[in-house]
């Protein structure tokens, strides 16, 4: 894979059509109100640095933070039916669609990607809420699909990052449909033993979380994200009731029994690592130092250019 | 009584004149009204076929949750025999908005459960409207393991505004049983049948439709999110459920075109409600043909097979323009 067209071309877009930097260089976290410098907040994963307030990250900054020395190359995902149902409210689908696509200089609302992690090869899965609010469409169901393809072929884990306000609505009955071809995808994985994690993301709601997300063999929650099926207001408006503070977010959720972990993005990675080593039966990762990028013997293409950049990254954490 | 809809009033003014006509005449021996009756028996016949050879997405959506439509529980009675309810998710409750159990189609012992709505006030809020807990899902799931491990058929009807959206539902996962029920549908190793019989409302309906044979009645809908959900989140007016409905492509006519569904199961004219037995036939007739044939096509693994690669191929054409 080129990683020239598969990872610099993309980002430069998408520097591109962001907004114009000085209204960028300060971003205030929604929570405490504190004004968070943007080097200063890239570097802390766009967790606030004051309260941990984790804000949204779009997938190829995640990845960055994630695989070993930023390194990643990205798995393909075919092309759904454009606008199957011609579909048209106040706009037309695809001048939403075309919207979204200038804004984040994505293609959709999921990155899929393969590399390594502590030295640990995995495919990656990650969903962009910035892309029509990381809506489940035929896009996001070819793209949980070829993850789980790619990963039965390579013999790898999947780790899934869900964020997403449920199906797409554009996409009428084709974006419900999503939700037993995604359930496909992961008895694909579960049949030739690969481990499937989850890592559940604010927000993560709707058809969404009635699917692949809640089928994983371990579920991690970043802290505070809103999981749930049915949105508070809804329930709010069904019950008529107000509903108690933190109901429905992560901690709430793993006091009652649907997750495993909730854990902060800055851990995350050591985490997935030691997880996904023990389920595959590997020894435990090497933290510390390794051995200097000359020293490791020669892997075949992709896996040698993320080892290239795993001890940098190990050095760091 | 007949309940009309909102678009039914002419009808309801014709066929009401008709019964007056009738009422004057046991009043009045001398008169003689029946020509007149007759004539507006007529028009009122004619005004329901033109009504219903066309219905719009909105007014589909109205005939789906008309009240005196068929309900679950009226096709197990009249279709099956030996219907043997079997209660509770072996975990927390028994959902009284599934139901289910064993029963014979025809001689075929199968497994057949659906979402009930209820009929009356009492009935509705035990029902709770058709909207299933996770217990519902769960009862869905523990339905299909009895299903799997005896090889019997599954039958399912759909008939649900959607999963329930309350506090002690989301505290019990109804996220995860809707999960959890879907994959264990497209793990069952018997036949698996479909029928949405009104309403399929969304993630709560998609957990009983995920078969090898999903078949719609003419009038029924299916459909990601509710009309009036849709307007008000696209729309911002959930006044618009018109357009929306038109913009979902909720009908049965399109869901076949897309290839969501196989088969349309046709209604009387007037619809389900006006001829509830026969709509009931109907249906029963469609499910021994559609069993008989999957039953034939295919056993075990390949079934499993068939049903995955359905779902993973669905969605590679769409409408014509």
């Amino acid at each position: 894979m080129n990683w020239i067209s598969n990872y610099v071309r993309p980002r430069i877009n998408s520097l591109f059509s962001r907004r114009e930097v000085p209204e960028n260089l300060w971003t205030k976290c929604p929570e405490c109100g504190t004004m968070l410098f943007h080097r200063e907040f890239a570097d802390n994963l766009h967790v606030c640095t004051n309260c941990d307030h984790h804000m949204g990250i779009i997938p190829r900054d995640r990845f960055a933070a994630l695989f070993d020395g930023g390194i990643f190359a990205e798995v393909d995902v075919p092309m759904p039916t454009h606008d199957p149902l011609h579909f048209k409210d106040q706009k037309k689908y695809p001048d939403r669609m075309k919207a979204a696509q200038k804004g984040t200089g994505e293609r959709e609302a999921m990155l899929v990607a393969e590399g390594e992690i502590g030295r640990t090869p995995i495919i990656a899965a990650a969903q962009d809420f910035s892309f029509m609010a990381g809506s489940m469409g035929m896009y996001v169901g070819n793209a949980i699909i070829a993850a789980a393809e790619r990963a039965v072929a390579t013999k790898r884990p999947l780790v899934l990052f869900s964020a997403a306000g449920g199906a797409r609505m554009q996409e009428g009955i084709l974006s419900l449909m999503q939700m037993p071809r995604t359930t496909v995808a992961v008895q694909m994985l579960k049949e030739a033993g690969l481990p499937y994690v989850v890592v559940l993301t604010h927000p993560t709601t709707g058809g969404v979380t009635a699917s692949y997300a809640m089928l994983g063999d371990v579920h991690i929650a970043e802290p505070n994200a809103l999981i749930c099926f049915a949105g508070p207001r809804v329930i709010e408006q069904t019950i008529r009731e107000k509903l108690p503070e933190g109901f429905q977010r992560a901690e709430y959720l793993l006091d009652h029994g649907m997750l495993d972990r909730v854990t902060h993005r800055r851990d995350m990675k050591s985490e997935l690592v030691t997880i996904l080593r023990m389920l595959t039966g590997q020894t435990p990762a090497v933290a510390g130092d390794l051995p200097k990028p000359e020293d490791v013997p020669a892997a075949p293409d992709a896996v040698a250019e993320a080892a290239t950049g795993a001890a940098e990254q190990v050095d760091e954490a | 009584m007949t309940n009309y809809l909102e678009f039914e009033k002419p009808l309801a003014e014709i066929e009401g004149k008709a019964e007056e006509l009738r009422a004057m005449a046991r009043a009045n021996e001398e008169m003689d009204v029946e020509k007149e009756a007759l004539a507006l028996d007529r028009k009122a016949e004619d005004m329901l076929g033109d009504l219903y050879k066309d219905l719009t997405a909105w007014r589909k959506c109205q005939v789906a949750r008309h009240p005196d439509r068929p309900h679950c529980k009226d096709y197990i009675e009249a279709l099956f025999t030996e219907y043997t309810p079997l209660a509770g998710d072996r975990n927390f409750a028994d959902d009284h908005a599934v139901m289910g159990g064993l029963a014979r189609l025809g001689d075929v012992p199968v497994v057949v459960m659906g979402q009930e709505k209820g009929n009356d006030t009492k009935s509705r809020i035990e029902r709770n409207f058709g909207m299933a807990r996770p217990e519902g899902y769960r009862k869905v799931i523990r339905l299909m393991d009895l299903a799997d491990r005896f090889n019997l058929p599954v039958i399912m009807l759909v008939d649900t505004p959607g999963a329930y959206p309350g506090k002690g539902a989301e505290e019990r996962g109804q996220s995860e049983a809707i999960a959890r029920a879907t994959e264990r549908s497209l793990n069952v190793k018997s036949p698996v049948i479909s029928v949405i019989i009104g309403e399929g409302g969304s993630g709560g309906a998609v957990a009983l439709a995920t078969a090898n044979t999903v078949m719609m009645l003419e009038h029924s809908i299916y459909s990601v999110i509710s009309p009036e959900g849709c307007a008000s989140i696209l729309w911002k007016d959930a006044e618009k459920m018109r357009e929306a409905a038109e913009a979902l492509r909720l009908t049965a006519q399109d869901l076949k075109e897309l290839g969501v569904i196989d088969r349309i199961i046709s209604e009387p004219v007037g619809g389900a409600q006006r001829a509830r037995a026969d709509t009931i036939a109907a249906v029963g007739q469609a499910l021994e043909v559609e069993l008989t044939a999957l039953m034939k096509k295919a056993k075990g693994d390949a079934l499993i097979r068939d049903r995955r690669k359905k779902f993973l191929d669905m969605g590679s054409k769409g409408l014509a323009a």
